[in-house]
């Protein structure tokens, strides 16, 4: 078996006036692996990179991030990684080839090989254009490509995204998914990313661990973990209003009540699809019109919701920032 | 080196690029330079007021006032890394924490130095002169950057600590404060009030002044130099001391 890019064992942050952010996670991430790291905010997900990157020791535990341990040999585990953390973090006075130059120059590149490789990168994530405007005047997509391709100068063999597309428009989030999958599907680069985005981790992970206040709550390929909930839900919405709660009640015969839309009422089918005609019959029995009526694939926030009794959306607690030197 | 001279290239060319820290910097400590000059003029008809020209004895000030500019920026500006996470960025690089800490105070110098080199200039242009001479022109800069540097540390140590801008801020009036209760306005022996007196002559700000003030107007006076360079020189490896370790644990990748 080969070394794992990425492992932990038991790994614990504790804030000196916070709760336990993260709390005993064991974490095994193959090379080349794309691992989403998906949970709400305030789960333990940037405070997991932060130890993973070496910016936070942990509180106990054990990490190694390409064989190297996190606490011991910290200057060798940042010499194999890139990291674009939170918030793309530029200076806004500075231009994108100014902020090259000083990345490339600050990992020993000089001279023609570091204006090459500042070139090609600029080049790769489109901002050969824009590279000598101040980065104060980009648009947050080109922020963080920006923030992507200073991750990327000293050839990574591990990269931390942590929530790389938050706040981004569409376009803007495509166009980085795009660069993410070729990354890791050209290079080799084993991709490391937080997301609160049930669809960015179903895009681009390999495989999702689903964090939920410090804990693992689950971890798989999407696909394994949407086939572990299994059944699909249903939800209808009945012509008149006032017949809500007789449908609610017609439904819940063919399984346990799920959210939805507050218009109408959703269960998930104890016996899976194929009961779909048998809930449009016995609607039709109670004299039931039906305005609208959906059937629904497990999603991961279905997964997250059978591990938690919560939805992953509209999860809004603020994240403890990493302090330093807490203890 | 190499590094070094990177991160203080960039807190120039950063620092440059705003002019609202580059201007206030340099046309404040010249405003109030022109006000105190022609309204405290009569100030200089007091007994063993050291000189019949009030410019030439106000003329120390904007070299204090310029530094505590230089706080502020510095500050700021660390601030600002902190804030946004670029100082996270440069801690994922092979980056050493000394090279950090010379870079920006290479940077609050280079800053300085147009600081100083501005108001020694307007001094010869508008004043008497230096009475020290040329030599006393490179140990009025050579000061003065000291100054620079003893207080763009502390404000790199505030924004280090606080990790925010706004504590920079508020400590800056703090920083005027001292210089209001200093020897700025007149000297110490002047000083009717009591309080006042006792004030400017433990505030070390006053001899940064009379440092200053000394080659202006007296030429060379070893005592008022060695107290002068002393205590911005202490206070510069304070709040260095301070500063360095306030990154220590800021920057605390393992």
């Amino acid at each position: 078996m080969p070394e794992p890019a990425i492992e932990t064992q038991q790994l614990v942050r504790e804030f000196k006036k916070g709760p336990r952010a993260v709390d005993g996670i064991d974490l095994r991430v193959e090379p080349g692996e794309v691992y989403g790291f998906l949970g709400p905010n305030g789960a333990g997900k940037s405070t997991t990179v932060h130890m993973l990157t070496t910016l936070l020791p942990p509180t106990a535990g054990r990490a190694w991030v390409a064989g190297h341990d996190v606490v011991e040999d910290g200057a060798a585990v940042r010499a194999t990684i890139g990291a674009a953390l939170q918030d793309a973090a530029l200076d806004p006075y500075l231009t994108g080839r100014e902020h090259m130059k000083l990345q490339t120059a600050l990992h020993g590149m000089r001279g023609p090989e570091a204006r090459e490789r500042a070139g090609a990168l600029l080049d790769r994530v489109g901002l050969t254009q824009a590279a000598d405007r101040r980065v104060g005047g980009y648009s947050g997509g080109m922020k963080r490509r920006l923030d992507l391709a200073l991750a990327l100068v000293h050839r990574p063999r591990i990269l931390f995204l942590d929530e790389p597309t938050t706040g981004l428009d569409p376009q803007s989030r495509t166009a980085l998914w795009e660069e993410v999958q070729r990354l890791a599907s050209d290079r080799g680069v084993t991709v490391f990313l937080t997301t609160q985005y049930l669809e960015e981790a179903d895009v681009l992970a390999d495989r999702v661990g689903i964090i939920d206040h410090g804990h693992i709550v689950a971890e798989g390929t999407p696909e394994a973990l949407k086939a572990e909930i299994g059944r699909p839900s249903v939800e209808a919405i009945p012509q008149d209003p006032d017949e809500l709660a007789h449908m609610k009640e017609v439904l819940s015969r063919f399984g346990e009540s799920v959210t939805g839309s507050p218009k109408g009422a959703s269960v998930r089918l104890d016996g899976g699809d194929a009961q779909l005609a048998e809930v449009v019959r016995a609607l039709d029995a109670e004299n039931i019109e039906i305005q609208e009526l959906q059937l629904h694939a497990p999603t991961l926030d279905d997964v997250f919701l059978a591990k938690t009794g919560r939805s992953l959306e509209g999860e809004a607690d603020a994240e403890p920032e990493p302090e330093p030197a807490a203890a | 080196m190499n590094q070094v001279l990177l991160l203080a290239h960039r807190s120039v060319v950063r620092t440059l690029r705003q002019p609202a820290m580059v201007v206030p910097a340099l046309v404040f400590p010249l405003m109030l330079l022109s006000i105190n000059s022609s309204g405290l003029e009569s100030a200089t008809r007091l007994p063993g007021f050291p000189t019949d020209a009030y410019f030439q004895f106000a003329l120390a000030i904007p070299f204090i006032q310029g530094a505590l500019f230089s706080a502020n920026s510095a500050g700021t500006n660390v601030a600002s890394d902190i804030e946004s996470g670029f100082l996270n960025r440069l801690s994922l690089t092979p980056l050493r924490r000394v090279a950090l800490m010379m870079g920006q105070l290479t940077g609050i110098l280079a800053l300085g130095l147009v600081q100083a080199l501005t108001f020694v200039g307007v001094g010869i242009v508008f004043g008497d002169g230096i009475a020290a001479g040329l030599g006393g022109v490179i140990v009025i800069v050579a000061l003065s950057l000291t100054i620079s540097l003893a207080f763009g540390c502390i404000g790199a140590f505030v924004a280090l600590r606080a990790g925010n801008g706004e504590a920079v801020q508020g400590v800056f009036p703090l920083f005027f404060a001292a210089l209001f209760l200093s020897s700025m306005s007149l000297p110490r022996d002047l000083i009717e009030n009591d309080w006042f007196q006792t004030v400017a002559t433990w505030n070390p700000v006053s001899y940064m002044l009379e440092g200053i003030r000394s080659l202006v107007i007296d030429g060379w006076d070893a005592e008022a130099l060695a107290l002068g360079f002393a205590c911005a020189g202490g206070l510069a490896l304070i709040a260095l001391a301070a500063a360095s370790s306030a990154l220590r644990t800021r920057m605390v990748r393992t």
